[in-house]
Protein backbone atom coordinates (compact mmCIF):
# COMPACT_ATOMS: atom_id res chain seq x y z
CA UNK A 1 0.00 0.00 0.00
CA UNK A 2 0.87 3.74 -0.40
CA UNK A 3 2.35 5.21 2.52
CA UNK A 4 1.93 9.04 1.02
CA UNK A 5 -1.65 8.98 2.70
CA UNK A 6 -1.12 6.29 5.56
CA UNK A 7 -2.10 3.05 5.08
CA UNK A 8 -4.62 0.49 6.43
CA UNK A 9 -2.81 -1.45 9.11
CA UNK A 10 -2.32 -5.22 8.42
CA UNK A 11 -3.79 -7.78 11.16
CA UNK A 12 -6.62 -5.97 12.31
CA UNK A 13 -8.79 -8.85 13.40
CA UNK A 14 -12.24 -8.41 14.10
CA UNK A 15 -13.22 -9.77 17.35
CA UNK A 16 -16.62 -11.16 17.62
CA UNK A 17 -17.58 -12.55 21.22
CA UNK A 18 -19.25 -15.48 21.44
CA UNK A 19 -19.84 -16.44 25.14
CA UNK A 20 -20.22 -13.96 27.96
CA UNK A 21 -17.47 -15.39 29.24
CA UNK A 22 -15.38 -13.93 26.95
CA UNK A 23 -16.83 -10.49 27.74
CA UNK A 24 -14.43 -8.32 29.66
CA UNK A 25 -15.82 -6.95 33.32
CA UNK A 26 -16.32 -3.37 32.49
CA UNK A 27 -17.50 -2.31 28.63
CA UNK A 28 -14.47 -0.92 27.97
CA UNK A 29 -12.86 -1.20 24.46
CA UNK A 30 -8.91 -1.08 23.61
CA UNK A 31 -7.43 2.37 22.64
CA UNK A 32 -8.61 1.85 18.96
CA UNK A 33 -11.45 1.31 16.67
CA UNK A 34 -9.11 -1.20 14.40
CA UNK A 35 -11.01 -3.87 15.70
CA UNK A 36 -14.69 -2.39 15.40
CA UNK A 37 -15.50 -3.37 11.73
CA UNK A 38 -17.65 -0.26 11.58
CA UNK A 39 -18.16 -1.95 7.63
CA UNK A 40 -21.11 -4.27 9.25
CA UNK A 41 -23.18 -0.83 9.27
CA UNK A 42 -23.50 -0.55 5.77
CA UNK A 43 -26.49 -0.92 3.47
CA UNK A 44 -24.85 0.41 -0.12
CA UNK A 45 -21.43 -0.40 -1.29
CA UNK A 46 -19.05 1.97 -3.50
CA UNK A 47 -17.92 0.62 -6.24
CA UNK A 48 -15.24 2.84 -7.98
CA UNK A 49 -14.61 2.57 -12.16
CA UNK A 50 -11.14 2.74 -12.28
CA UNK A 51 -11.43 4.15 -16.26
CA UNK A 52 -12.88 7.09 -15.22
CA UNK A 53 -10.82 7.47 -11.80
CA UNK A 54 -8.49 10.86 -12.51
CA UNK A 55 -6.32 10.18 -9.25
CA UNK A 56 -7.97 13.58 -8.00
CA UNK A 57 -8.21 11.89 -4.23
CA UNK A 58 -11.26 14.08 -3.53
CA UNK A 59 -12.66 11.29 -2.23
CA UNK A 60 -10.34 10.09 0.33
CA UNK A 61 -10.11 13.80 1.47
CA UNK A 62 -14.29 13.49 2.16
CA UNK A 63 -14.23 9.96 3.74
CA UNK A 64 -15.14 10.54 6.82
CA UNK A 65 -13.86 7.15 8.07
CA UNK A 66 -11.37 6.83 6.39
CA UNK A 67 -12.34 3.94 4.47
CA UNK A 68 -10.20 5.25 1.08
CA UNK A 69 -6.50 4.59 0.54
CA UNK A 70 -4.25 5.33 -1.78
CA UNK A 71 -3.31 1.60 -4.38
CA UNK A 72 0.13 1.36 -5.27
CA UNK A 73 -0.91 2.13 -8.70
CA UNK A 74 -2.40 4.78 -7.31
CA UNK A 75 -6.01 4.48 -7.93
CA UNK A 76 -8.06 4.05 -5.04
CA UNK A 77 -8.52 1.38 -2.90
CA UNK A 78 -11.60 1.12 -0.61
CA UNK A 79 -11.38 -0.55 2.94
CA UNK A 80 -15.00 -2.44 3.53
CA UNK A 81 -13.95 -3.36 6.67
CA UNK A 82 -14.08 0.11 7.56
CA UNK A 83 -16.81 2.04 5.23
CA UNK A 84 -19.80 2.55 6.48
CA UNK A 85 -21.56 2.98 2.76
CA UNK A 86 -22.42 7.10 3.74
CA UNK A 87 -22.03 7.46 0.04
CA UNK A 88 -19.94 10.87 0.26
CA UNK A 89 -17.16 9.72 -2.02
CA UNK A 90 -19.70 8.86 -4.86
CA UNK A 91 -21.40 12.39 -4.50
CA UNK A 92 -18.22 14.58 -4.26
CA UNK A 93 -16.14 12.29 -7.10
CA UNK A 94 -16.19 15.15 -10.11
CA UNK A 95 -15.73 11.90 -12.97
CA UNK A 96 -18.61 9.46 -11.34
CA UNK A 97 -16.74 7.25 -10.86
CA UNK A 98 -17.92 6.40 -7.79
CA UNK A 99 -21.33 4.29 -7.86
CA UNK A 100 -23.12 3.41 -4.67
CA UNK A 101 -25.01 -0.16 -5.32
CA UNK A 102 -27.44 -2.18 -2.90
CA UNK A 103 -25.29 -4.38 -1.28
CA UNK A 104 -25.82 -8.54 -1.38
CA UNK A 105 -25.52 -9.43 2.07
CA UNK B 1 -1.55 -4.12 66.68
CA UNK B 2 -3.99 -4.51 69.38
CA UNK B 3 -7.02 -2.66 68.52
CA UNK B 4 -8.20 -0.15 70.79
CA UNK B 5 -11.36 2.43 69.52
CA UNK B 6 -11.09 6.16 69.99
CA UNK B 7 -14.15 7.43 70.90
CA UNK B 8 -15.47 10.28 69.80
CA UNK B 9 -18.85 12.17 70.03
CA UNK B 10 -19.70 13.37 66.35
CA UNK B 11 -22.82 13.70 64.13
CA UNK B 12 -23.96 11.29 61.47
CA UNK B 13 -21.96 14.04 58.93
CA UNK B 14 -18.71 14.03 60.75
CA UNK B 15 -19.06 10.33 61.20
CA UNK B 16 -19.31 9.92 57.71
CA UNK B 17 -16.36 12.57 56.77
CA UNK B 18 -14.00 11.02 59.38
CA UNK B 19 -14.15 7.66 57.84
CA UNK B 20 -13.90 9.69 54.27
CA UNK B 21 -10.19 10.83 56.30
CA UNK B 22 -9.68 7.08 57.45
CA UNK B 23 -10.40 5.48 54.09
CA UNK B 24 -7.44 7.75 52.41
CA UNK B 25 -10.23 9.29 49.61
CA UNK B 26 -7.78 10.65 46.77
CA UNK B 27 -10.59 12.68 45.19
CA UNK B 28 -13.85 14.13 46.13
CA UNK B 29 -15.93 16.16 44.14
CA UNK B 30 -18.91 18.07 45.74
CA UNK B 31 -21.57 20.44 46.11
CA UNK B 32 -23.68 21.83 49.27
CA UNK B 33 -26.52 20.32 49.87
CA UNK B 34 -29.11 20.49 53.18
CA UNK B 35 -28.74 18.80 54.95
CA UNK B 36 -25.48 16.53 53.47
CA UNK B 37 -23.30 20.05 53.28
CA UNK B 38 -21.36 19.60 56.88
CA UNK B 39 -19.44 16.17 55.62
CA UNK B 40 -18.35 18.39 52.58
CA UNK B 41 -17.76 21.32 54.54
CA UNK B 42 -15.78 18.74 57.50
CA UNK B 43 -13.43 16.99 54.95
CA UNK B 44 -12.59 21.15 53.59
CA UNK B 45 -11.55 21.45 56.98
CA UNK B 46 -9.53 18.04 57.12
CA UNK B 47 -7.74 19.54 53.95
CA UNK B 48 -7.60 23.33 55.21
CA UNK B 49 -5.52 22.05 58.70
CA UNK B 50 -3.58 19.41 56.30
CA UNK B 51 -4.95 16.58 58.09
CA UNK B 52 -5.14 14.50 55.21
CA UNK B 53 -2.14 14.08 52.35
CA UNK B 54 -3.12 12.95 48.64
CA UNK B 55 -6.41 14.54 48.92
CA UNK B 56 -7.89 16.27 45.50
CA UNK B 57 -10.95 18.57 46.64
CA UNK B 58 -12.91 19.69 43.55
CA UNK B 59 -15.49 22.10 43.97
CA UNK B 60 -18.44 21.73 41.39
CA UNK B 61 -21.46 23.93 40.50
CA UNK B 62 -23.79 20.86 40.51
CA UNK B 63 -24.55 17.68 41.53
CA UNK B 64 -24.68 16.38 37.74
CA UNK B 65 -21.22 17.81 37.84
CA UNK B 66 -19.94 15.93 41.33
CA UNK B 67 -20.94 12.64 39.86
CA UNK B 68 -19.59 13.32 36.90
CA UNK B 69 -15.88 14.43 38.41
CA UNK B 70 -16.08 11.30 40.61
CA UNK B 71 -16.63 9.49 37.61
CA UNK B 72 -13.51 10.43 35.72
CA UNK B 73 -11.22 10.13 38.98
CA UNK B 74 -12.66 6.80 39.58
CA UNK B 75 -12.09 5.76 35.65
CA UNK B 76 -8.48 7.18 36.10
CA UNK B 77 -8.12 4.98 39.08
CA UNK B 78 -8.34 6.82 42.33
CA UNK B 79 -10.47 6.28 45.07
CA UNK B 80 -13.61 8.76 44.92
CA UNK B 81 -16.31 9.87 47.41
CA UNK B 82 -19.16 12.13 46.82
CA UNK B 83 -22.16 13.10 49.26
CA UNK B 84 -25.59 14.35 48.37
CA UNK B 85 -29.13 14.33 49.22
CA UNK B 86 -32.74 14.25 48.06
CA UNK B 87 -32.77 16.63 44.67
CA UNK B 88 -29.34 16.50 44.77
CA UNK B 89 -29.63 13.14 44.17
CA UNK B 90 -32.21 13.22 41.67
CA UNK B 91 -29.98 15.36 39.64
CA UNK B 92 -26.86 12.95 39.86
CA UNK B 93 -29.58 10.25 38.77
CA UNK B 94 -28.14 9.77 35.02
CA UNK B 95 -24.45 10.21 36.28
CA UNK B 96 -25.26 7.50 38.49
CA UNK B 97 -25.96 4.74 35.66
CA UNK B 98 -22.51 5.99 34.02
CA UNK B 99 -20.38 4.93 36.89
CA UNK B 100 -22.46 1.66 37.79
CA UNK B 101 -22.45 0.90 34.22
CA UNK B 102 -18.37 1.63 33.95
CA UNK B 103 -18.20 -0.55 36.87
CA UNK B 104 -16.50 2.12 38.92
CA UNK B 105 -16.38 1.87 43.14
CA UNK B 106 -17.61 5.36 43.76
CA UNK B 107 -19.06 6.01 47.26
CA UNK B 108 -21.62 8.02 48.33
CA UNK B 109 -23.04 9.08 51.17
CA UNK B 110 -26.50 10.37 50.85
CA UNK B 111 -28.24 11.83 53.86
CA UNK B 112 -31.87 11.34 53.18
CA UNK B 113 -34.34 14.03 52.68
CA UNK B 114 -37.98 14.25 51.72
CA UNK B 115 -38.61 15.34 47.71
CA UNK B 116 -39.95 18.56 47.09
CA UNK B 117 -42.43 19.87 46.86
CA UNK B 118 -43.61 20.62 49.80
CA UNK B 119 -39.89 21.72 50.55
CA UNK B 120 -38.76 19.78 52.82
CA UNK B 121 -35.29 19.53 54.28
CA UNK B 122 -36.30 15.82 56.77
CA UNK B 123 -36.00 12.24 56.73
CA UNK B 124 -37.99 10.32 54.10
CA UNK B 125 -36.18 7.56 51.95
CA UNK B 126 -37.93 7.77 48.68
CA UNK B 127 -35.10 9.89 47.28
CA UNK B 128 -32.23 7.48 47.86
CA UNK B 129 -35.05 4.14 46.96
CA UNK B 130 -36.01 6.14 44.05
CA UNK B 131 -32.42 5.64 42.55
CA UNK B 132 -33.32 1.84 43.33
CA UNK B 133 -32.40 0.76 39.39
CA UNK B 134 -29.05 2.85 38.78
CA UNK B 135 -26.73 -0.57 39.65
CA UNK B 136 -25.78 1.17 42.93
CA UNK B 137 -24.99 -0.57 46.12
CA UNK B 138 -27.22 0.35 48.95
CA UNK B 139 -26.46 0.29 52.57
CA UNK B 140 -28.91 1.97 55.18
CA UNK B 141 -27.57 3.13 58.55
CA UNK B 142 -29.37 3.05 61.75
CA UNK B 143 -27.02 5.41 63.55
CA UNK B 144 -23.63 7.30 63.58
CA UNK B 145 -21.96 4.64 64.34
CA UNK B 146 -23.00 2.75 61.23
CA UNK B 147 -22.31 5.60 59.07
CA UNK B 148 -18.78 5.10 60.18
CA UNK B 149 -18.49 1.73 59.42
CA UNK B 150 -20.45 1.99 56.70
CA UNK B 151 -18.61 3.94 54.86
CA UNK B 152 -15.49 2.04 55.62
CA UNK B 153 -17.02 -1.31 54.30
CA UNK B 154 -18.86 0.35 51.47
CA UNK B 155 -14.93 1.09 50.26
CA UNK B 156 -13.88 -2.53 50.40
CA UNK B 157 -17.17 -3.95 49.26
CA UNK B 158 -17.35 -1.79 45.76
CA UNK B 159 -13.58 -2.09 45.26
CA UNK B 160 -14.14 -5.43 45.23
CA UNK B 161 -16.91 -6.41 42.78
CA UNK B 162 -16.25 -3.04 40.89
CA UNK B 163 -19.89 -1.86 41.81
CA UNK B 164 -20.53 1.73 43.02
CA UNK B 165 -22.16 1.96 46.78
CA UNK B 166 -24.34 4.64 48.66
CA UNK B 167 -24.56 4.88 52.35
CA UNK B 168 -27.55 5.98 53.13
CA UNK B 169 -28.56 8.13 56.62
CA UNK B 170 -31.69 9.90 58.32
CA UNK B 171 -31.36 13.78 57.72
CA UNK B 172 -31.34 15.14 61.29
CA UNK B 173 -32.11 12.58 63.05
CA UNK B 174 -28.16 10.95 62.40
CA UNK B 175 -26.90 13.85 60.20
CA UNK B 176 -27.01 16.45 62.76
CA UNK B 177 -27.67 14.52 65.69
CA UNK B 178 -24.10 13.96 68.00
CA UNK B 179 -23.34 10.05 69.38
CA UNK B 180 -20.27 8.24 70.52
CA UNK B 181 -18.72 6.55 67.64
CA UNK B 182 -15.72 4.39 68.12
CA UNK B 183 -13.27 5.16 65.03
CA UNK B 184 -10.79 2.90 64.52
CA UNK B 185 -6.52 3.98 64.25
CA UNK B 186 -5.66 4.62 61.15
CA UNK B 187 -3.51 1.53 60.93
CA UNK B 188 -5.97 -0.79 61.33
CA UNK B 189 -8.10 1.12 58.99
CA UNK B 190 -5.45 0.83 56.60
CA UNK B 191 -5.07 -3.08 56.82
CA UNK B 192 -8.73 -3.22 56.52
CA UNK B 193 -8.86 -1.15 54.03
CA UNK B 194 -5.59 -1.03 51.67
CA UNK B 195 -5.04 1.37 48.45
CA UNK B 196 -7.67 0.24 45.30
CA UNK B 197 -6.41 -1.65 42.50
CA UNK B 198 -8.83 -0.73 39.37
CA UNK B 199 -9.81 -3.45 37.09
CA UNK B 200 -8.41 -0.43 34.70
CA UNK B 201 -7.32 2.85 34.71
CA UNK B 202 -7.12 5.91 32.21
CA UNK B 203 -3.84 6.87 32.90
CA UNK B 204 -2.02 3.51 31.96
CA UNK B 205 -0.45 5.16 28.95
CA UNK B 206 0.90 1.64 27.55
CA UNK B 207 -2.60 0.07 27.71
CA UNK B 208 -4.96 3.28 26.59
CA UNK B 209 -8.73 2.00 26.97
CA UNK B 210 -11.86 4.05 26.14
CA UNK B 211 -14.29 3.80 29.01
CA UNK B 212 -18.11 4.96 27.63
CA UNK B 213 -17.70 3.84 24.31
CA UNK B 214 -20.92 2.84 22.15
CA UNK B 215 -22.54 -0.66 23.09
CA UNK B 216 -24.34 -2.12 19.83
CA UNK B 217 -27.16 -4.69 19.91
CA UNK B 218 -24.28 -7.70 19.71
CA UNK B 219 -22.96 -6.60 22.97
CA UNK B 220 -24.99 -4.19 25.56
CA UNK B 221 -27.25 -7.41 26.83
CA UNK B 222 -23.43 -9.09 27.90
CA UNK B 223 -22.39 -5.97 29.87
CA UNK B 224 -26.00 -5.80 32.24
CA UNK B 225 -25.72 -9.66 32.72
CA UNK B 226 -22.20 -8.58 34.15
CA UNK B 227 -23.72 -6.30 36.21
CA UNK B 228 -26.35 -8.69 37.75
CA UNK B 229 -23.36 -11.01 38.58
CA UNK B 230 -21.65 -8.59 39.71
CA UNK B 231 -24.50 -8.01 42.25
CA UNK B 232 -24.93 -11.57 43.29
CA UNK B 233 -21.23 -11.84 43.96
CA UNK B 234 -21.45 -8.65 46.16
CA UNK B 235 -23.63 -10.45 48.85
CA UNK B 236 -21.18 -12.97 49.53
CA UNK B 237 -18.23 -9.91 49.18
CA UNK B 238 -21.11 -7.80 51.62
CA UNK B 239 -21.18 -11.07 54.52
CA UNK B 240 -17.39 -11.88 54.09
CA UNK B 241 -16.16 -8.16 54.84
CA UNK B 242 -19.08 -8.07 57.40
CA UNK B 243 -17.91 -10.68 59.67
CA UNK B 244 -14.06 -9.24 58.67
CA UNK B 245 -15.27 -6.27 60.53
CA UNK B 246 -16.90 -8.05 63.27
CA UNK B 247 -13.73 -9.99 63.74
CA UNK B 248 -11.01 -7.18 64.01
CA UNK B 249 -13.44 -4.23 65.26
CA UNK B 250 -16.06 -6.16 67.05
CA UNK B 251 -19.45 -5.10 65.55
CA UNK B 252 -20.50 -7.85 63.42
CA UNK B 253 -21.91 -7.09 59.65
CA UNK B 254 -22.30 -10.47 58.30
CA UNK B 255 -25.96 -10.28 58.32
CA UNK B 256 -27.92 -8.19 55.35
CA UNK B 257 -30.57 -8.66 57.45
CA UNK B 258 -29.79 -7.64 60.65
CA UNK B 259 -32.30 -9.63 63.18
CA UNK B 260 -33.16 -8.94 67.08
CA UNK B 261 -35.03 -10.74 69.10
CA UNK B 262 -36.73 -12.61 66.37
CA UNK B 263 -35.80 -16.15 67.01
CA UNK B 264 -39.31 -17.19 68.59
CA UNK B 265 -40.85 -13.94 67.72
CA UNK B 266 -44.93 -14.35 66.40
CA UNK B 267 -43.97 -11.22 64.12
CA UNK B 268 -41.52 -8.86 63.46
CA UNK B 269 -41.07 -5.38 62.59
CA UNK B 270 -39.16 -4.97 59.01
CA UNK B 271 -37.58 -1.44 57.97
CA UNK B 272 -34.39 0.34 57.31
CA UNK B 273 -32.34 3.20 58.59
CA UNK B 274 -32.73 5.29 61.82
CA UNK B 275 -36.32 4.15 62.50
CA UNK B 276 -34.94 1.12 63.63
CA UNK B 277 -33.45 1.83 66.16
CA UNK B 278 -36.81 2.95 68.06
CA UNK B 279 -38.12 -0.37 66.53
CA UNK B 280 -35.43 -2.07 68.33
CA UNK B 281 -36.28 -0.15 71.88
CA UNK B 282 -39.86 -0.78 71.34
CA UNK B 283 -39.50 -4.38 71.31
CA UNK B 284 -37.70 -4.67 74.07
CA UNK B 285 -40.59 -2.73 75.90
CA UNK B 286 -43.09 -4.98 73.55
CA UNK B 287 -41.39 -7.84 75.44
CA UNK B 288 -41.83 -7.04 78.84
CA UNK B 289 -45.21 -6.32 78.21
CA UNK B 290 -46.18 -9.56 76.71
CA UNK B 291 -46.04 -9.50 73.03
CA UNK B 292 -43.50 -12.07 71.16
CA UNK B 293 -42.09 -9.52 68.77
CA UNK B 294 -38.82 -9.34 66.81
CA UNK B 295 -36.71 -6.59 64.41
CA UNK B 296 -35.38 -6.95 60.71
CA UNK B 297 -33.73 -4.86 59.96
CA UNK B 298 -33.05 -4.40 56.37
CA UNK B 299 -28.81 -3.37 56.66
CA UNK B 300 -28.25 -3.75 52.06
CA UNK B 301 -30.81 -2.91 49.93
CA UNK B 302 -29.21 -3.29 46.93
CA UNK B 303 -28.12 -6.06 46.14
CA UNK B 304 -31.60 -7.00 48.31
CA UNK B 305 -31.26 -10.21 50.81
CA UNK B 306 -33.87 -12.75 49.64
CA UNK B 307 -32.70 -15.41 51.07
CA UNK B 308 -32.36 -14.17 54.44
CA UNK B 309 -35.53 -12.45 54.42
CA UNK B 310 -37.03 -16.28 52.87
CA UNK B 311 -35.12 -17.92 56.32
CA UNK B 312 -36.57 -15.16 58.50
CA UNK B 313 -40.46 -15.11 56.85
CA UNK B 314 -40.18 -18.95 57.59
CA UNK B 315 -40.34 -18.72 60.93
CA UNK B 316 -43.16 -15.76 61.71
CA UNK B 317 -46.84 -15.25 61.17
CA UNK B 318 -46.88 -11.82 60.31
CA UNK B 319 -44.16 -9.26 58.63
CA UNK B 320 -45.05 -5.34 59.52
CA UNK B 321 -43.06 -3.11 57.09
CA UNK B 322 -42.44 0.19 57.85
CA UNK B 323 -41.41 2.03 54.98
CA UNK B 324 -40.25 5.70 54.97
CA UNK B 325 -40.89 5.91 51.20
CA UNK B 326 -43.78 5.52 48.82
CA UNK B 327 -44.01 4.49 45.36
CA UNK B 328 -47.03 6.40 44.28
CA UNK B 329 -49.66 3.92 42.82
CA UNK B 330 -48.81 1.15 44.26
CA UNK B 331 -47.17 0.67 47.81
CA UNK B 332 -44.35 1.51 50.03
CA UNK B 333 -41.09 0.24 48.11
CA UNK B 334 -39.66 -2.08 51.02
CA UNK B 335 -43.04 -3.73 50.91
CA UNK B 336 -43.08 -4.50 47.33
CA UNK B 337 -39.49 -6.15 47.02
CA UNK B 338 -40.19 -8.03 50.59
CA UNK B 339 -43.38 -9.38 49.11
CA UNK B 340 -41.97 -10.22 45.38
CA UNK B 341 -38.82 -11.80 46.76
CA UNK B 342 -41.18 -14.58 48.66
CA UNK B 343 -43.71 -15.23 46.42
CA UNK B 344 -42.12 -18.23 44.92
CA UNK B 345 -41.33 -19.27 48.27
CA UNK B 346 -43.21 -21.69 50.63
CA UNK B 347 -43.05 -18.64 53.27
CA UNK B 348 -46.50 -17.00 53.52
CA UNK B 349 -46.78 -14.90 56.64
CA UNK B 350 -49.60 -12.01 56.69
CA UNK B 351 -47.77 -8.77 55.38
CA UNK B 352 -48.81 -5.57 55.74
CA UNK B 353 -47.73 -2.42 55.10
CA UNK B 354 -47.06 1.05 57.22
CA UNK B 355 -46.09 4.28 55.97
CA UNK B 356 -44.48 6.06 58.70
CA UNK B 357 -42.04 9.02 59.61
CA UNK B 358 -42.78 10.38 56.02
CA UNK B 359 -40.97 14.30 55.72
CA UNK B 360 -39.39 13.50 58.95
CA UNK B 361 -42.63 12.83 61.32
CA UNK B 362 -41.84 11.34 64.40
CA UNK B 363 -42.08 7.96 64.77
CA UNK B 364 -41.97 6.04 68.72
CA UNK B 365 -42.05 3.13 70.51
CA UNK B 366 -45.44 3.99 71.36
CA UNK B 367 -46.46 3.80 67.83
CA UNK B 368 -44.49 0.62 67.84
CA UNK B 369 -46.92 -0.61 70.23
CA UNK B 370 -49.91 0.64 67.89
CA UNK B 371 -48.56 -1.06 65.30
CA UNK B 372 -48.26 -4.07 67.20
CA UNK B 373 -51.42 -4.32 68.71
CA UNK B 374 -52.88 -4.33 64.97
CA UNK B 375 -50.58 -6.67 63.91
CA UNK B 376 -51.51 -8.71 66.85
CA UNK B 377 -55.21 -8.55 65.89
CA UNK B 378 -54.55 -9.50 62.62
CA UNK B 379 -53.11 -12.47 62.91
CA UNK B 380 -55.67 -13.92 65.12
CA UNK B 381 -58.06 -12.65 62.34
CA UNK B 382 -56.15 -14.50 59.84
CA UNK B 383 -56.44 -11.89 57.12
CA UNK B 384 -55.68 -8.15 56.81
CA UNK B 385 -58.21 -4.88 57.16
CA UNK B 386 -55.87 -2.89 54.90
CA UNK B 387 -52.72 -3.41 52.84
CA UNK B 388 -51.53 -0.40 52.56
CA UNK B 389 -51.58 1.78 55.68
CA UNK B 390 -50.88 5.52 56.47
CA UNK B 391 -50.40 5.33 60.07
CA UNK B 392 -49.70 8.87 60.52
CA UNK B 393 -52.92 10.37 58.80
CA UNK B 394 -55.23 12.44 60.32
CA UNK B 395 -58.49 11.25 59.82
Amino acid sequence: MNTLFGERKEGAVKIVLTSVDEYPEAPISLGTTLTNFTGDWRTFIPVVDDSKCVKCYICWKFCPEPAIYIREDGYVGIDYDYCKGCGICANECPTKAITMEKEEK
Amino acid sequence: MEYKPIRKVVSGNYAAAYAVKHARVEVVAAYPITPQTSIIEKIAEFLANGEVENLEYVPVESEHSAMAACIGASAAGARVFTATSAQGLALMHEMLHWASGARLPVVMVDVNRAMAPPWSVWDDQTDSLAQRDTGWMQFYAENNQEVYDGVLMAFKVAETVNLPAMVVESAFILSHTYDVVEMIPQELVDEFLPPRKPLYTLTDFDNPIAVGALGTPADYYEFRYKIQKAMEKAKEVIRDVGKEFGEKFGRDYSQMIELYRTEDADFVFMGMGSLMGTVKQAVDVLREEGYKVGAAKVRWFRPFPKEELYELAKNVEGIAVLDRNYSFGMEGILFTEAKGALYNTKAKPLMKNYIVGLGGRDFTVSDVRKIAENMKAIIEKGELDVEVDWYHLKR
